[in-house]
């Protein structure tokens, strides 16, 4: 008699664990598969490539061997990685200049400025394309990276002055007062107090702009015209076969994986940095 | 030499006034010790000495110099804040060395400074600690180790202690007396707290709505308030006033009336004030006795605090409803409820004029 209700109890809160965990699977499933898919069928010799197969059946390394034979592959993850850097460096340089002026010095037309800011990141890439188009061809920049640079900038910038001008109002007035009282200069005050502080939210910024410079498509292809100045995504979807009608999958989806590697690891080591960086807003009093 | 001079200053944060034509001199090694009502401009006029708000008009020296547009870093001061902001990502040594570090001073003078500092505050054991894993007390030493790194002529504090508890707010308050015995240096310091005033100060500004209510050493203050409002401010607990009106007035006294109380003959210069003008007694806790009632000086008790070596007794007051209080020695005989008649020492009371000034002693009265 006794036992009843705390019968009931046990499977009521089974009941939940079961269905906790099942939405957790669905979420991963839902998530991961179109990677793990990629993964997979990477490891597949070409002549298995169309059965569809939903666990790991060889392991295969031919495709690699495939991509990475390919000069312009590797010269195309070089240039991705030097863009992709010079993006994150540019950005966090003129973004922590621009947070300390917008954050932290009083000045007319400061939130005006915040709005344009916010404004010019709202544009879609493609309404910017041709005058863009027109800009690096006057600065002679076409076929190079520094174009490529020059319009990642321009969108990511926004972004990064926006989080890091929050971040830095929220460090306390106090702070940069003691600095100043210690002698500091505007510029010894950033690097020397601020940085160190706005670690979280520089590397989730950095990190964000370094997966948009890496991922970003439409400029790249049309900015770029010879292999050795292509980027990584532009040199996989150019990645061709044997023949014309021959899409090669396996090539493809090695290459994918290959890039998408290194974001993977990165986010790992900053999670934490990224977390608190974004969450700054919500939790600091 | 490292007097701070201010004359005629002002600031005005847009369109608000906030400080109005202050005059100010602060002689070298003094502790001075600014005190008013919240948001009468304490910390305004503490950061226009420091240089972190520019004077909107007026001079200020200090040592001799004009300082108006110099930068902190060149006036030679140092300043202890409320919350204290240590630098969170380096060590007690870190923190103090920065400004020494900045100021390009050479590797070996500047640990010398930084050791001799945290010998005089006992941080030597902390050094290398960060500001997370310090006690509050800690922290706030580490704060005045900053400031004084540097060794700068002039200290500004801006309410250091408040955000200590009270037994740690003691120690701190007699550790900061100390040091000022010691460095020998000029102090300003801000507060609210009654007791840090009068305990340390050589000086004390009373700040009113930006400007200078009165000047003087703690005993003038406590002792001769020039007016309603310092002597109100001043003291725990706090003054009682009592309505009174004049009845006649000669060269040497005057006499009063008070209700309840009845006349009283006090030997003040009733200056301009017209026979019948409104008048306000002034009385500290301590100076009002009491005794059995008689006739209409019967006042009522309605609490009595007991606070171990002294006692507190509230009495109704007949006009007005702040409560009057009675100070005396523990143990005390009076019972809530009982009636009692109030006599002030009469060596002791106050009396304001209708503009709340303190009206003064009389000649004759002085001399003898
Ligand atoms: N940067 C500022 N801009 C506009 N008004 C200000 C500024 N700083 C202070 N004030 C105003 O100046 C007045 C005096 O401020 P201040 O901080 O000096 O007061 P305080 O005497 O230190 O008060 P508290 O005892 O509460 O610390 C206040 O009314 C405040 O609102
Ligand atoms: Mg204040």
């Amino acid at each position: 008699m006794n036992q009843h209700p705390m019968n009931r109890y046990q499977l009521t809160r089974l009941a939940k664990h079961v269905g906790k965990w099942a939405l957790i699977a669905i979420i991963i499933v839902y998530a991961v598969f179109p990677f793990y898919y990629a993964v997979i069928t990477s490891l597949k010799p070409s002549s298995e490539l169309f059965e569809v197969n939903y666990w790991l059946t060889s392991l295969d390394f031919s495709n690699y061997a495939q991509i990475f034979a390919q000069k312009s592959f590797l010269q195309a993850i070089g240039n991705s990685i030097l863009i992709a850097l010079s993006v994150v460096l540019i950005a966090l340089l003129l973004g922590i200049t621009a947070s300390y002026a917008l954050g932290r010095v009083r000045f007319r037309g400061r939130s005006t400025v915040m709005l344009i800011i916010l404004g010019v990141s709202m544009f879609p890439q493609v309404a910017v394309l041709s005058g863009l188009f027109e800009v690096i061809r006057s600065l002679n920049l076409y076929n190079n990276p520094g174009g490529l640079i020059l319009s990642y900038t321009i969108f990511t910038l926004p972004f990064t002055v926006w989080v890091l001008t929050t971040f830095m109002r929220q460090l306390p007035m106090e702070l940069e007062e003691a600095a100043i009282m210690d002698g500091a200069t505007p510029w010894e005050t950033i690097t020397k107090v601020f940085l160190p502080l706005m670690w979280p939210a520089m590397a989730t910024t950095g990190l964000l702009a370094f997966i948009a410079a890496w991922n970003e498509f439409l400029f790249a292809l049309t900015f770029t015209l010879t292999n050795s100045e292509r980027t990584v995504p532009v040199a996989i979807a150019l990645i061709s076969g044997g023949s014309q009608h021959e899409l090669p999958w396996g090539p493809i989806m090695a290459a994918s994986v290959t890039v998408t590697i290194p974001l993977v690891i990165l986010v790992m080591i900053f999670q934490r940095r990224i977390v608190s960086g974004l969450t700054a807003g919500a939790v600091k009093g | 030499m490292t007097s701070v001079t201010l004359s005629k200053i002002n600031k005005t944060f847009g369109s608000t006034h906030i400080i109005k034509d202050l005059d100010l001199k602060i002689g070298s090694g003094e502790f001075v010790v600014f005190v008013g009502p919240s948001g009468c401009g304490k910390s305004t006029l503490l950061r226009l000495i420091a240089g972190l708000e520019s004077i909107t008009a007026g001079e200020m020296h200090i040592a001799g110099d004009l300082v108006n547009d110099l930068p902190p870093r060149e006036r030679g001061v140092g300043m202890v804040f409320q919350s204290y902001a240590l630098y969170p990502h380096m060590t007690v040594y870190e923190n103090m060395a920065f400004g020494l570090k900045l100021a390009k001073t050479d590797k070996e003078s500047v640990e010398q400074r930084v050791m001799e500092t945290a010998r005089i505050l006992q941080l030597e054991e902390l050094l290398h600690r960060k500001p997370k894993a310090l006690s509050g007390g800690q922290r706030q030493r580490v704060a005045m180790g900053r400031a004084m790194a540097r060794e700068p002529k002039i200290l500004l504090f801006d309410e250091p202690l408040s955000n200590l508890d009270a037994s740690l707010r003691v120690q701190m308050r007699n550790e900061i007396a100390r040091l000022h015995h010691r460095l020998g240096s000029t102090m300003v310091y801000v507060t609210h707290d009654q007791v840090e005033a009068m305990t340390l100060a050589d000086k004390i500004v009373v700040l009113r709505d930006g400007r200078i209510e009165q000047v003087g050493s703690p005993q003038t203050l406590y002792q001769a308030p020039a007016t309603r409002f310092v002597a109100g401010f001043i003291g725990s607990p706090t003054m009682n006033f009592l309505p009174a009106e004049l009845l006649s007035s000669d060269a040497n006294n005057c006499r009063i009336t008070t209700a309840g109380i009845g006349e009283l003959g006090l030997p003040r210069d009733a200056g301009s004030e017209r026979v019948g003008s409104r008048l306000m007694l002034g009385v500290r806790p301590e100076h009002l006795c009491l005794e059995e009632a008689r006739g209409d000086n019967a006042f009522e008790i309605v609490n009595v605090e007991y606070l171990g070596n002294e006692v507190y007794v509230y009495l109704d007051p007949k006009v007005g409803d702040s409560l009057l209080i009675h100070r005396s020695e523990a143990p005390s005989q009076w019972k809530i409820g009982q009636r009692v008649a109030l006599v002030p020492d009469l060596e002791h009371v106050h009396l304001f004029d209708s503009q709340d000034r303190a009206l003064s002693l009389t000649r004759q009265r002085q001399a003898a």
